[in-house]
């Protein structure tokens, strides 16, 4: 009962071109001045999102990142209403109260995009944990950059994964950098290494291979599930754009061009499947309705700014004189 | 008579919360053998699958609070020391705190974070002995300190029944407090004043085990000043119609904080009663220094604390 929209090859594609096309149109907002604070483009590293998604069930569940566009999307998330939210209006997914860095659908099992690095990882632990506990045969994919290997939070939490026995696939996409630092001059040891000093099944996957990250999702996903507790997938990917919209200003010269273009001749989107072109053209069509139902999308009233501050519902005293 | 002890309240209070809620669970160090009394007895009644012994990786396991929050369970996160929650400050002002605003209400948060013995211990010096409630009030966490064990029951109950992420301070100096309980333990509302001590002239605002202090001082003061003494219980959100409502008959007011000075919880009420009051004279408060860090030596641990003699100058002040 794997995601339907990425139960063949064709649905896989499909799924990372829409994410392509919807990074390439947030880019061109960006630009324009449509969307404020920029984004993180996922460009490059559609295969990982959408090969480890394809192992998931529905009700299984996410937690993401910074760059959270691509794994928001490939779990199945409306791309009209990811769109508004970045835009911040109230037919967002998160009604304009999140934008791109922390973008999130319960109703589809996505705890969150997370503007901290690591932040995400123990709280896919106790998430699983929490499952688990119900009954519930859910899994957790905790997706992180080659940055949050470095976070203490993240080793405490694949220590706390391995005694649990805790149902979650970690995937750690290693695209070489941390902005502008260097994945081989910030790690030392190895990232598989790390995880498997906390006893948990580690393997480095080609992240610019849709089905090969898929088969070690699917492997690691097949061990949670049954019991088999945490799993480690480091998958070698790239981002083809820049580490954040607003280094396009900067011209910053941390890696080359040629590494770029070595990296672009990879593209994971480069092997397509037949009926691909038609796949495009219902991918654009798509997202033009998107762009439209978010572009129609009203902006929120600010007389609502502290609404949802609380769950119970307290209100707090207003920041204005009495 | 049975007295009931703080320490026997909040585990009460927890096994009914436990007994009550099959979503209710515990994280935290030692608490199978219940270290810090908060727990004695839990893990062998209701399993270690539910009062759950961590291992000591603060971040992570409050973080895994709030995920299993976000799965429906109501985790009571138990910590060891005051201090340790400068450790896990992300995770619950960025992160707890932050998850029902950032999606739009489709998360809610429900973790109550219990520190049993905050404040000073006498002897734990600089690193055990902090007391950072005001950085929680100020963050918008709901912030309580239980003066007394029917408080401690009842307010200890209704954090973990609410949708928020709580902390909860359970001073070291109120923890050897014993009551005579006759009524049945109820949960009190979150937010909720108490008038401890009727009095006409000045209120005295009292935070946690200083409480009591403040009582002490009012009958020792008794035939020279009428002092009420009022408990917030609840420092965020702070009862401010309670505060109001006793200024509106004493005029005057003294805040007994056993926290840091500058922009701590003192001032915040000082702050209220200025701008919604009118003060008969200046507002006194009796609160540690500025910034301080609490010395070794028991004559310094105690010299930075608020004492009594402190709080009885204070009120005299007031009433001029
Ligand atoms: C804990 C933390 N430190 C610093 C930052 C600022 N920051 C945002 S993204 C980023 C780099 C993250 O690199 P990586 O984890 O490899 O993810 P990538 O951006 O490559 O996808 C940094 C330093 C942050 N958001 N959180
Ligand atoms: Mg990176």
């Amino acid at each position: 009962m794997s995601l339907p929209h990425l139960a063949d090859p064709a649905g896989r594609y499909r799924t990372m071109r829409l994410i392509r096309s919807f990074e390439e149109l947030a880019l061109e907002w960006v630009r324009s001045g449509l969307v404020v604070g920029g984004t993180h483009p996922y460009i490059g590293q559609e295969a990982v999102a959408v090969g480890v998604c394809a192992a998931l069930d529905p009700a299984d569940q996410l937690t993401s990142t910074h760059r959270g566009h691509g794994h928001v999307l490939a779990k199945g998330a409306d791309p009209g209403r990811l769109l508004a939210e970045l835009l911040g209006r109230v037919g967002g997914l998160n009604g304009g109260r999140g934008g791109s860095m922390h973008a999130a659908d319960f109703s589809l099992g996505i705890l969150g995009a997370n503007g901290i690095v690591g932040a995400g990882a123990p709280i896919a632990v106790g998430a699983a944990w929490a499952a688990r506990r119900r009954g519930e045969p859910t899994v957790l994919a905790s997706f992180f950059g080659d940055g949050a290997l470095n976070q203490g939070v993240l080793l405490e939490s694949l220590n706390l994964a391995s005694i649990w026995r805790a149902p979650v696939v970690f995937v750690c996409e290693n695209n070489g950098y941390a902005t502008t630092l260097p994945a081989a001059s910030a790690v030392g040891g190895s990232a598989c290494g790390r995880a498997a000093a906390f006893g948990i099944p580690a393997e480095t996957v080609d992240g610019m291979d849709v089905e090969a990250v898929r088969a070690a999702a699917e492997r690691a996903v097949e061990r949670a599930r049954s019991g088999g507790g945490p799993s480690f997938l480091e998958c070698l990917t790239y981002r083809f754009e820049a580490h954040h919209t607003m280094e396009r200003r900067f011209r910053l010269s941390y890696r080359t061009a040629e590494e770029v273009a070595s990296w672009r001749e990879r593209d994971p989107l480069a092997a397509q499947p037949p009926g691909a072109a038609a796949i495009d053209l219902e991918v654009a069509e798509l997202l033009s309705s998107a762009a439209g139902f978010a572009l129609a999308s009203a902006e929120p009233d600010p007389a609502t700014a502290t609404d949802h501050l609380y769950a119970s519902g307290l209100r707090p005293r207003s920041g204005a004189a009495l | 008579m049975t007295l009931l002890s703080y320490a026997k309240a909040m585990n009460r209070a927890l096994a009914d919360a436990l007994e009550a809620d099959p979503a209710v669970c515990v994280f935290g160090e030692d608490v199978g053998a219940g270290l810090a009394g908060l727990t004695l007895g839990l893990q062998q009644r209701f399993g270690a699958e539910r009062v759950v012994d961590v291992p000591l990786s603060e971040q992570a396991f409050t973080s895994a609070g709030i995920g299993a929050a976000l799965n429906g369970m109501r985790p009571v996160i138990e910590l060891q020391i005051p201090s340790l929650l400068f450790l896990v400050f992300e995770q619950l002002a960025n992160q707890a705190h932050k998850f029902s605003l950032m999606t739009g209400g489709q998360a809610r948060v429900p973790l109550t974070v219990v520190v049993p013995g905050s404040g000073s211990r006498s002897g734990w010096a600089g690193q055990h002995s902090d007391h950072p409630y005001g950085l929680f009030a100020h963050v918008g966490i709901k912030t309580l300190a239980p003066a007394t064990p029917t408080d401690a029951y009842g307010l200890l109950s209704s954090a973990i029944r609410d949708d928020d992420p709580v902390v909860l301070f359970a001073p070291a100096g109120a923890l050897g407090v014993r009551e005579d309980v006759t009524a049945p333990l109820v949960p009190v509302p979150i937010g909720t004043a108490r008038t401890v001590r009727r009095g006409t002239d000045v209120t005295v605002v009292a935070v946690g085990h200083l409480v009591h202090q403040a009582v002490a001082v009012a009958e020792e003061l008794a035939g020279e000043v009428s002092v009420e003494v009022l408990d917030p219980r609840t420092l965020y959100p702070l009862d401010r119609a309670a505060l109001v409502e006793s200024l509106g008959r004493t005029g005057r007011l003294v805040v007994a904080d056993d926290s840091n000075r500058f922009a701590g919880f003192a001032a915040e009420v000082l702050a209220v009663a200025a701008e919604e009051c009118r003060l008969l004279a200046p507002p006194r408060r009796v609160t540690r220094p500025d910034g301080a860090v609490l010395p070794f030596a028991p004559t310094l641990d105690r010299a930075v604390q608020p004492s009594a003699g402190q709080l009885r100058d204070a009120i005299r002040a007031a009433l001029k």
